[in-house]
């Protein structure tokens, strides 16, 4: 929801990354208010995965010039797991597997590191497995999950809702959810929206980054931004998003390029 | 791959450490006087020296193996010392050992007690008047199990060890069982009458402050009809030693119903980053399930040495035998190992499982060899195999060779192998949940390994995990 006296969570500047020496974001520009939902759309290729990517440190992408304050900090030059720390989120479009290690061990890893930084409280395994089950009600996630190593021969829409479990424990100032929606059916696409809603506070904010306006009918963008080309070609309401995908990109491009 | 990652694997050694030795020492080379010498030492008798001596002629006819997949300067065998009793200084108290070695233990978890035994601290010094090991040999005695040196085993328990010794590896089976049958001066032997369970895990801990653990090691195991026994090998702890060349064969017998549990963990001396020193570790262990109903299991994790070539193999004579191998091997920089099994089914109904884990890191080269073998008469032999391998940067190599020979129709066998590779995804993948990179590399290693903790002992197993930590630990950034 927008407003106008919220603090800025996010402010881009100038963004500008190349990955393996080719240059995909040529200069963004992006403000981010608590309390916000913005969409980021575009087609394949576009960098709207880069973007995020690069808000979230992937060593492979290579921030070339620009500025990223989030909370009055410069995370372009924050580890990654220090940005996480910090409140900064990433819900990925490919979630890793990594065989052998339970999903408890690392949800509770996790939930206790970032808990530690934030001088609060650390669970212990019991008071965490609690903790993590009330969480996945939530999401109506099966208790089978927390055994099972961490997204090891899930489904795509177990792992997008594994993910938002995630976000759930840690609780963060801005998720940047990288194409959460692909891969899931409609009514996992329901379970994972409404998770998402329940989440969101006028503390905190999301930004969303998708090819389709369907996961934008539960979870109500208050900006929409298309990207080209590596940049922002045009921003504008919930209504962009519902025109986009009357009209297609070819709109906005075409009409960029006139 | 990421600077990060080659900093982390490139960590230099820093835990070993040597004990001043007074030894007295036979001359240089192998001949037979040096054999008699170490028998009359040993004040063998006559048929131990004449196994020693019928080894030591087979190993003049032998070449060294050339097949592991490892590269090694040619070794002078004339150039070893093959006797010399070691009379280590003892230090006087805990204040006297060095402090780095101390947080080391620290670090793994090493009990109080068992860290001064192997720091080489005189172990009455630290408790009073009874030793550890004194207590355990009692305890032992109450249910008529013999754990003692094999030295001690060969003058007291002759016609045991007679029985068994060599019966599993012949003292001719490969070019450095043969030399090792004819020089051998250290070791343990243990024997667990007919359905003793034993009560503990017997472990080398126990004889650490009498014995140093010498170049030719030999251990031998029985377990009479229904025993049971679980025996632990080696210890997290960094062990250096002058001897470049080790080569001890272990033998373990199971009869009737008998269970043995064999793990080891070894992290002798590897070198340093640039390969220069480390031990050469060339190992035969071989189990004998010779009763119906048997089963040996082994279970090692390896993480050190410049050159580990060690294959610890069941022979699965008895029907319904059950033989498992349960194997991390972790090399870094220039280590080398050549490591895997064999499960030769004879009998029956024969079960063997193979879960082997390779971790290389560095300008390692890691590979796994095993064979399995289905007899003309093992109806209903099965077998199953699992080998994967964990890649850490771009320089290290890992190989797998395995060899199925079956021989009847009736066997199932299956092997399954994978390769993957540490890569920044999953280390990103931690770090955006706040997890730095190296708990993120240790819980990536702990999870790979995992198939193969859980079969260690507990205890062993907090610190083998501990262990894998410390050997990729590093400054990170």
């Amino acid at each position: 929801m927008i407003r106008a006296n919220s603090p800025i969570l996010l402010e881009v500047r100038g963004l500008r990354a190349n990955v393996a020496g080719v240059e995909i974001l040529k200069g963004i520009d992006i403000t981010v208010r608590a309390g916000e939902v913005h969409a980021i759309m575009g087609r394949n290729g576009s960098g709207k995965s880069t973007l995020a990517k690069a808000l979230a440190g992937h060593p492979a992408y290579e921030v070339t010039s620009g500025t990223a304050v989030f909370e009055g900090r410069n995370v372009l030059e924050m580890a990654p797991e220090d940005r996480a720390r910090a409140g900064l989120f990433l819900g990925f479009q490919y979630p890793v597997e990594i065989a052998g290690l339970s999903n408890a061990a690392f949800l509770r890893l996790a939930y206790n590191t970032v808990q530690g930084i934030r001088g609060q409280e650390e669970l212990d395994p019991l008071e965490f497995d609690d903790h993590v089950r009330a969480k996945m009600k939530l999401l109506e996630m099966d208790a089978g999950f927390l055994e099972r190593s961490v997204n090891d021969g899930f489904s795509g829409g177990e792992k997008k809702r594994n993910e938002i479990l995630q976000m759930a424990l840690l609780e963060p100032r801005l998720a940047i959810l990288d194409e959460t929606d692909s891969g899931l059916d409609i009514d996992a696409l329901r379970v994972v929206a409404a998770g998402v809603n329940r989440l969101l506070t006028p503390q905190n904010a999301v930004v969303l980054v998708t090819h389709y306006q369907r996961m934008l009918n539960y979870i109500v963008p208050d900006y929409v931004h298309v990207m080209e080309g590596g940049r922002i070609v045009k921003t504008g309401g919930k209504d962009l998003a519902v025109e986009l995908e009357a009209r297609g990109y070819d709109w906005v491009t075409g009409e960029v390029a006139a | 791959m990421s600077s990060v990652l080659e900093n982390l694997v490139n960590q230099p050694y820093r835990h070993g450490f040597v004990t001043e030795i007074e030894a007295d020492k036979a001359p240089r080379g192998l001949n037979e006087d040096i054999i008699r010498l170490i028998s009359a030492k040993k004040q063998e008798p006559e048929w131990m020296l004449e196994f020693r001596l019928k080894a030591y002629h087979h190993w003049l006819t032998m070449t060294e193996p050339r097949w592991p997949n490892v590269k090694y300067p040619k070794i002078d065998f004339q150039n070893i010392f093959y006797y010399s009793a070691p009379k280590p200084k003892k230090l006087a108290s805990m204040d006297e050992v060095d402090p780095e070695l101390l947080r080391t233990f620290e670090k793994l978890g090493v009990p109080m007690n068992e860290r001064a035994a192997l720091a080489g601290v005189a172990v009455d010094v630290i408790f009073d008047s009874v030793s550890v090991a004194t207590t355990y040999k009692q305890r032992l005695a109450e249910v008529g199990i013999i754990f003692c040196s094999i030295s001690e085993a060969v003058r007291e328990h002759p016609d045991l060890v007679r029985r068994y010794l060599g019966t599993v590896v012949p003292p001719g089976d490969n070019f450095y069982a043969a030399l090792n049958s004819a020089v051998f001066t250290d070791g343990s032997f243990c024997y667990i009458p007919k359905g003793v369970r034993c009560p503990m895990e017997l472990s080398t801990y126990f004889r650490i402050n009498t014995q140093e653990s010498g170049q030719f090691e030999r251990t031998l195991i029985v377990a009479e009809e229904g025993a049971h026994v679980s025996y632990l090998e080696g210890c997290t702890a960094p062990k250096f030693d002058s001897n470049q060349l080790h080569a001890a064969v272990v033998e373990l017998v199971a009869l009737d119903n008998a269970e043995i549990k064999y793990s080891t963990v070894q992290n002798w001396y590897a070198g340093d980053e640039k390969g220069v020193g480390g031990i050469y570790n060339f190992v035969t262990k071989r189990g004998l399930c010779k009763g119906v109903n048997s089963k040996i299991s082994w279970t090692q994790v390896e993480t050190g040495s410049a050159i580990t070539w060690k294959y610890p193999s069941c022979v699965l004579l008895g029907d319904n035998s059950i033989g498992e191998f349960y194997s991390v091997a972790l090399t870094n920089h220039h280590q080398q190992a050549d490591t895997g099994t064999k499960m030769v089914h004879i009998g029956r109904n024969t079960r063997s499982r193979i879960i082997s884990k390779g971790i290389s890191a560095g300008q390692s080269n890691n590979s796994y060899r095993g064979l399995v073998k289905i007899g003309a008469r093992a109806e209903g032999a099965r077998n199953y195999s699992q080998c994967d391998s964990m890649l850490i940067g771009a320089k290290c190599s890992a190989n797998t060779f395995p060899y199925i020979q079956v021989n009847n129709h009736s066997a199932k066998v299956e092997h399954e192998a994978s390769t993957s590779k540490i890569g920044e995804d999953q280390l990103f993948y931690l770090a955006s949940r706040g997890i730095g990179t190296e708990e993120a590399v240790s819980m990536i290693i702990n999870g790979f390994c995992r198939d193969v903790f859980q079969q260690l002992p507990m205890e062993f197993a907090v610190e083998a995990t501990k262990l894998l930590g410390l050997k990729l630990e590093g400054s990170v950034g």
